[in-house]
């Protein structure tokens, strides 16, 4: 008897494989990047048949949807094809191999997939999805709140239904805290390095006008100089 | 009808009546669903994280669509800017508020002190308003920087 899941997860994952390689292979930077986004989604798909949704939805959203534009929009700005590489470098392909292979000997101490008794199961989270945990000896106590008024349906005493959001936001509310935290530096130190700055400003020193209509490739050396 | 200004992909875009339309078509449907996945982060899959990076792609669509200046011509660098410093804020203060209400910092529950479970579900959302609102500012001003050309203004040329 042939799970029919199983079956198409391991469809999926040929696929994705399929995808991975294209990926590397392909020289037009372009089919790469769609490529690439193909890959993400195919992702999204494998993680919706483990009824991950949530990873699944930012696989999606953030895989196929942001990224593939913003490699786009950095696509505009380069060539249109990669160099042409050189054979394959033995070395790499060996360290490669042997940490996928270690990878690999990882998972077989895994519990299976599904399994009713894996520790996870067990430990914690059943308590987790009752939410009755608080953070600490002096948290709030934790009673059923009280159903929603004009929701006959809510069953959730005013609960978080999804036990993801609830995992992220409340049980590790630091860890999510800071999540956005790296999410602001990150925006930060990108404007700090990429900010249009104008010219006479302190510290922006200013073009003589024989280099603003001079060839393209002088462009780069010349917002080098002035940055300097 | 080849511009002479073949460096800037964005205005050859905008030139195409067919991606106009169908842009000015859907940016208010993605608006809608980022701010329903945002909203619904706690009930449904998704939350403040997906939410803002759907509205994020709306914004970029824009920009892709109408071109960079234009996109920084509607929403200006500044707001960008503080959305992002904001969110990361209102995510702390919703922590301080819990630990004014004499709870640890980030114990939702102290937010409605008889109803704890009420108190875990609004807090868990306005974290995740937060979230989306710095994610969402976060991936508009990656666009906005890999999209600009040069690093410096010259004088006499509009600025941001």
């Amino acid at each position: 008897m042939i799970n029919p899941i199983l079956v198409l997860d391991v469809f999926l994952l040929l696929l994705v494989a399929a995808t991975a390689i294209a990926v590397i292979s392909v020289r037009s930077l372009f089919s790469a990047t769609i490529l690439a986004g193909i890959y993400s989604l195919l992702m999204a798909l494998v993680w919706t048949n483990m009824h991950a949704l949530d990873v699944a939805f930012t696989e999606a959203s953030v895989g196929a949807g942001i990224s593939t534009i913003l490699l786009l929009g950095a696509l505009v700005l380069t060539k249109r094809f990669a160099k042409k590489e050189a054979t394959v470098h033995v070395p790499a392909l060996l360290i490669c191999v042997i940490t996928g292979l270690v990878l690999i000997y990882g998972t077989i101490d895994m519990p299976k997939f599904g399994d009713p008794n894996a520790p996870i199961h067990t430990h914690r989270v059943p308590r987790l999805v009752q939410q009755q945990v608080g953070k600490h000896e002096t948290a709030a106590p934790r009673d059923k709140g009280h159903a929603h008024e004009g929701h006959p349906d809510d069953d959730f005493n005013g609960h978080a239904p999804n036990t993801v959001t609830s995992l992220l936001a409340a049980y590790r509310g630091y860890d999510t805290m800071f999540e956005t935290a790296v999410i602001f530096v990150a925006g930060i130190s990108l404007l700090l390095l990429l900010r249009r700055r104008r010219e006479g400003d302190p510290g922006v020193v200013a073009s003589s006008p024989a280099d603003r209509n001079g060839p393209r490739e002088g462009r780069g050396r010349e917002t080098e100089g002035s940055r300097s | 009808m080849a511009s002479p200004d073949r460096g800037r992909p964005g205005e050859q875009m905008s030139q195409q009546t067919l991606l106009r339309v169908v842009a000015k078509m859907t940016i208010p449907f993605i608006l809608v669903f980022g701010v329903y996945v945002i909203l619904h982060g706690e009930i449904g899959p998704g939350g403040g994280f997906q939410g803002g990076v759907i509205l994020a792609a709306a914004f970029i669509l824009y920009g892709l669509v109408f071109g960079a200046d234009e996109l920084r011509r509607r929403i200006p660098p500044p707001i960008i800017d503080a959305c992002m410093a904001l969110g990361a804020l209102f995510y702390a203060s919703v922590g301080l508020a819990s630990l004014l209400r004499g709870g640890t910092f980030l114990d939702y529950g102290m937010l409605k002190p008889h109803h704890a479970g009420d108190g875990e579900a609004l807090g868990m959302s306005l974290v995740e308003y937060g979230v989306g609102l710095t994610v969402c500012s976060v991936m508009v001003t990656i666009y906005l920087m890999i999209s600009e050309r040069r690093s410096t203004i010259r004088p006499g040329e509009e600025g941001l």
